[in-house]
């Protein structure tokens, strides 16, 4: 069956009722992706369908056919996400991780600090407490030259200077959405 | 994966009379749309079955249009869609608020309408609203279409009136008269599995449609009558507590949604005073 597979036309035979996380994972190679719950509530496995976030445990090969799937092996590890998730503690563990960075890829350019809050809401972390991952959202916007903004609630005259200081009680309360 | 994958088939369609004879010829046959209430069963080692149709390229099961006064949303139509239409967003804006409490970015991205109408599940986040909004199931087979009402949609736990050789293909919402309202209460925002939800619309006939506090989707229409007749919401609350008949389980008790279900038709009211 053919499809895109990280921007290149791939032919790969798999039964259509295969899980895409198991294809990416035995039939293409690619780890990255992971399994946490299977059941849709933890994201640990999404990846990008036509550019959509998606939990690859509950998306059938079959309905992959001719369409478009980005992994976190897609971002070729330069990825400004990559980098800022490394050097903000964006990441302990580390299962969660590709499926935060591809979520966090998803997420329209322009969005708000509540708009990031929402659009990771469907990826669970049980190390970091979230702050390190959404002071690596807002450092890589800025990398990309995106608004410079903070996601912590009440942090307002820190915008454009994202660090470990501006951890607040009341941003982590919000944690989740 | 806890279900072996070589027993499950998936039958691909060319088109929605291709795919209504397979459902006619080839049962028992699961539709299946965006997946992520068939994939958690497949996970879980407790498939719906194992022969499955795939409806995803069936286009014309897609989008909302307004056609002869009233909104049709086609089965297909994804929660994310829902979210994003500035029709539903002046006509039917509690479907929106539905739409955006269901699962997160990736779930409201693949599951659609007419998946959460077919699984029937009591806490479907947008049953209480086309349950309030007097909205229609559209029902196709090859012998034809059938309209149902929606509250007359579901017989019991997970069963409605649809014979197997039914698929769902749209809703059909008339304009709503008067102010809607939408609330679900869940351990926490996102992600979560109602505790109760209401959908309601303030007019001169008041609707009250609430969600995860009985077997099926309930319209309170006694409730209703006590606030349309200028009943106190006392009165109006006395008459919920007849309607419901929640359970314990591990979201919450039976009590708790009692309690939460009044509140919230207090809080409809007094909100849309």
């Amino acid at each position: 069956m053919r499809f895109r597979l990280n921007g290149k036309q791939v032919d790969v035979e798999a039964p259509a009722m295969k899980r895409l996380l198991d294809v990416l994972r035995e039939d293409c190679g690619l780890t990255g992706t992971k399994e946490g719950c299977g059941e849709g509530e933890c994201g640990a496995c999404t990846v990008l369908l036509d550019g959509q976030a998606v939990n690859a445990c509950l998306v059938p090969f079959g309905q992959v056919r001719r369409r478009a799937v980005k992994t976190i092996e897609g971002l070729g590890g330069r990825h400004p996400l990559q980098a800022a998730f490394v050097a903000e503690g964006g990441t302990q563990c580390g299962a969660c991780t590709p499926g935060m960075i591809m979520a966090a890829v998803a997420l329209p350019k322009d969005a708000t600090p509540d708009q990031i809050r929402e659009g990771l809401a469907g990826n669970i972390c049980r190390c970091t407490g979230y702050e390190g991952i959404y002071r690596a959202i807002a450092k890589a916007r800025q990398a990309e030259g995106g608004p410079p903004r903070t996601v912590g609630r009440g942090s307002r005259s820190t915008a454009g200077k994202p660090g470990r200081r501006q951890r607040t009680k009341s941003s982590k309360r919000r944690t989740g959405r | 994966m806890r279900s072996a994958l070589s027993a499950l088939e998936l039958l691909e369609p060319r088109s929605l009379s291709h795919a209504l004879a397979l459902l006619r010829d080839a049962a028992p046959v699961v539709p299946l749309a965006g997946g992520t209430d068939v994939y958690v069963l497949l996970n879980a080692g407790t498939p719906s079955g194992t022969r499955y149709l795939n409806l995803q390229r069936l286009d014309g099961l897609r989008g909302i249009a307004r056609r002869n006064g009233v909104i049709s949303i086609g089965a297909l139509t994804t929660f994310a869609e829902i979210r994003r239409s500035a029709l539903l967003a002046r006509r039917l804006p509690s479907l929106v608020a539905a739409a955006r409490e269901v699962g997160a970015v990736q779930v409201q991205n693949r599951a659609t309408i007419g998946g959460n109408v077919a699984n029937g599940s009591p806490a479907g986040d947008s049953l209480p609203v086309l349950a309030a909004s007097d909205a229609v199931v559209v029902l196709r087979s090859a012998d034809g279409v059938r309209r149902v009402p929606f509250d007359g949609f579901y017989t019991g736990y997970r069963q409605t009136v649809m014979r197997p050789d039914e698929l769902i293909v749209a809703f059909e919402v008339p304009p709503v008269p008067g102010r809607q309202w939408f609330r679900k209460v869940g351990t926490r925002a996102a992600q979560t599995i109602s505790k109760v939800v209401l959908a309601a619309v303030r007019a001169p006939e008041p609707r009250v449609a609430f969600g995860s506090v009985a077997p099926t989707v309930v319209r309170a229409r006694r409730t209703e009558s006590v606030l349309a007749s200028g009943g106190t919401l006392n009165e109006a609350a006395a008459a919920l507590m007849t309607e419901i008949a929640p359970i314990d389980d591990l979201r919450s008790t039976a009590e708790y949604r009692r309690r939460v279900a009044a509140n919230l038709l207090r809080q409809f009211w007094t909100e849309t005073a």
